[in-house]
């Protein structure tokens, strides 16, 4: 108390009132150390070497001292999350265009699997057999539902082919590098 | 394990996890479990998670390798890793605030760094694997104490202190109404630790039958299913003698089912940060002057939430990710004790290669699910 009272302009009384028992976060910080009053200054670990690309937070002045490297930017997504990260966090520029990338990003785990040689089985991938065998309605409807996707995108493709928009189809396939 | 994309995840080889740091070490894990947390991932809606991650926060393991700086464990150490990464050294470590850690995620400054737990949360691979890289060895991984069963001991990394930190936040006073929303491992563990701060009554609100019913034999409390009763917050006031409960527990977060609305902007199309139903009842039910208690997690961006209620109702609002490291001391005698029972929680043990089917099963909760736990081929069990 004493010790953040000495930057507080002289108001008069100030802190009477105070009850720590009543601090909201209360019992979250049962030793309270008024230490964040002295602003980063706490003694750092070794600061981990950046191997790879990590993408900062701008509402930090530096990498924390450890961090995760797993999947570094690549790709089309990588790069909406390369500008996603020159927006801070209290901003939906910087969350909205992380989501898209996560969404893009799918489709390119897709052609790296066609790329390695793998077809993914989407269906295991789901759990479709747990669904098959503890819930056979909904594990119908999801037949049901890519039979009408597929269909769909056929209509969709051949369609385009008739009407000569097959180019601007195969125009967009290329933009993904398919 | 590898997320593909939302609602897809597969086993898959991946390369042995390095140290990096001097600080880490290499655990090879004996069991993980599939969480609620992780279902937030599986459904794609936590901004910046990558294809190719691996997820899990809740595992325990061997130490197998160290780091040149590592002095406070041993090759051969069995141990349990809290779910959070954190320093012991930050500010906010040194005020007991291990789930808000400054220095594991160079990503986001709302959120310490997590296992496995999307690029926002640090980038880390997680659990759900053969092998992890634990970073700041000397502080987070406990040794697990000599006869405490592995099942019990991964329970506590997350599930446990997650559940007690919920109804420590709720400011329990003896005779105290609680009112839980969430018959999830989560729920259960909340429900069963706010006897132990007193509470007069405990009322859990779900809509999983099966899960209704365990909670009120495990927990020996009131258990509701939100579909038959017409309005939850309505049927609250009712049984409270029209005043609401003196603490409401948010343990369900994000992907809430129960309002047409929160899960069409919530979870259909990510107009907000998830479904806010549970919070929404909670923030309704709760006495004037009462307190909400949220672990029930959401994205970063914003909810739909009844903030003039806050106000108007004089509503405290306590909230965080669990502080494990924290809790363990008392929680791990809790359990050495018998006074919690965790292991009760877990209904499904599956092989880690059966990963795809494992997260449908939890996710939809199938074949009476409440906490399913995955092994790695390397254990013999
Ligand atoms: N704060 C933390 O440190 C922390 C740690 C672990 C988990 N969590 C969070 O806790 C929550 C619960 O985790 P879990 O593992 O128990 O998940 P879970 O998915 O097993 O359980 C959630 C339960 O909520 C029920 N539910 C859905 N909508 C509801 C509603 N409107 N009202 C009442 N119940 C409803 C579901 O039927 C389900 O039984 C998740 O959001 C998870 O992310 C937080
Ligand atoms: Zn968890
Ligand atoms: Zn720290």
């Amino acid at each position: 108390m004493e010790k953040i009272a000495k930057g507080i302009p002289d108001i008069k009384d100030w802190g009477i009132d105070a009850d720590p028992e009543n601090d909201p976060t209360y019992p979250m910080k049962p030793n309270r150390t008024d230490e964040e009053q002295n602003g980063y200054t706490w003694e750092r670990s070794v600061q981990q070497a950046e191997t790879v690309e990590i993408l900062k937070s701008t509402e930090r002045p530096n990498l924390s001292a450890v961090f995760g490297t797993s999947v570094p930017p690549k790709g089309l997504s990588g790069a909406i999350r390369r500008y996603a990260y020159k927006n801070s966090e209290g901003q939906f520029s910087h969350w909205l265009p992380l989501l898209i990338a996560d969404r893009v990003n799918v489709v390119e785990g897709i052609i790296d699997d066609l790329k390695k040689g793998k077809v993914p089985n989407i269906y295991a991938e789901k759990g479709f057999n747990a669904m098959w065998k503890y819930n056979r309605k909904a594990a119908i409807g999801m037949i049901a539902a890519n039979v009408a996707a597929v269909s769909a995108l056929g209509l969709f493709l051949f369609r385009g082919r008739i009407f000569n928009e097959g180019k601007s189809v195969k125009k967009a396939l290329q933009n993904y590098n398919m | 394990m590898n997320y593909r994309g939302p609602g897809r995840v597969r086993a898959e080889e991946k390369p042995m996890p390095e140290i990096l740091h001097p600080e880490d070490c290499i655990v090879k894990v004996l069991r993980s479990c599939i969480c609620g947390s992780d279902l937030h991932l599986y459904n794609g809606n936590v901004p910046d998670t990558r294809v190719g991650s691996t997820f899990g926060h809740e595992f325990v393991g061997e130490v197998v390798e160290l780091g040149s700086e590592v002095n406070k464990l041993k090759l051969g150490d069995k141990v349990l890793v809290p779910f959070n990464i954190a320093c012991g050294k930050c500010s906010f470590c040194r005020q007991g605030l291990y789930g808000n850690c400054h220095e594991s995620n160079p990503e986001a400054t709302a959120v310490g760094g997590i296992f496995g737990y999307s690029h926002t949360a640090g980038g880390y691979d997680g659990g759900q694997a053969e092998y992890v890289r634990v970073p700041y060895a000397n502080f987070g991984p406990t040794v697990i104490p000599e006869g405490m069963d592995l099942d019990d001991a991964v329970m506590l990394t997350d599930v446990v202190p997650t559940g007690y930190q919920a109804a420590e936040m709720g400011g329990i006073q003896p005779g105290d109404t609680v009112v839980i929303f969430g018959a999830g491992p989560i729920g259960i563990m909340a429900a069963k630790c706010s006897w132990l701060f007193g509470a007069g009554r405990v009322i859990v609100i779900d809509h999983n039958e099966f899960r209704l019913e365990f909670v009120k034999n495990y927990a020996k409390c009131e258990s509701y299913n939100f579909k038959s009763i017409e309005d939850p917050v309505q049927f609250i006031k009712q049984t409270t003698d029209w005043l609401g409960a003196d603490v409401c527990i948010d343990a369900v977060g994000a992907e809430a089912a129960g309002s047409a609305m929160q899960t069409i902007t919530g979870r259909k199309t990510l107009m907000q940060a998830g479904s806010a139903t549970a919070l929404f009842w909670a923030i309704n039910a709760v006495k004037k002057g009462g307190i909400v208690s949220i672990v029930g997690v959401y994205g970063p961006t914003g909810n739909l939430v009844p903030i003039g209620n806050v106000l108007n109702k004089g509503i405290t609002i306590r909230a965080n990710q669990a502080s494990v490291k924290r809790l363990l001391p008392k929680l791990i005698d809790h359990v050495q004790k018998g006074t919690i029972k965790p292991k009760a929680l877990i209904t499904h043990r599956m092989p880690l290669r059966n990963v795809s089917d494992a997260y449908r099963i939890f996710s939809d909760k199938l074949d009476n699910c409440i906490k399913p736990i995955l092994i790695p081929p390397t254990v013999k069990e």
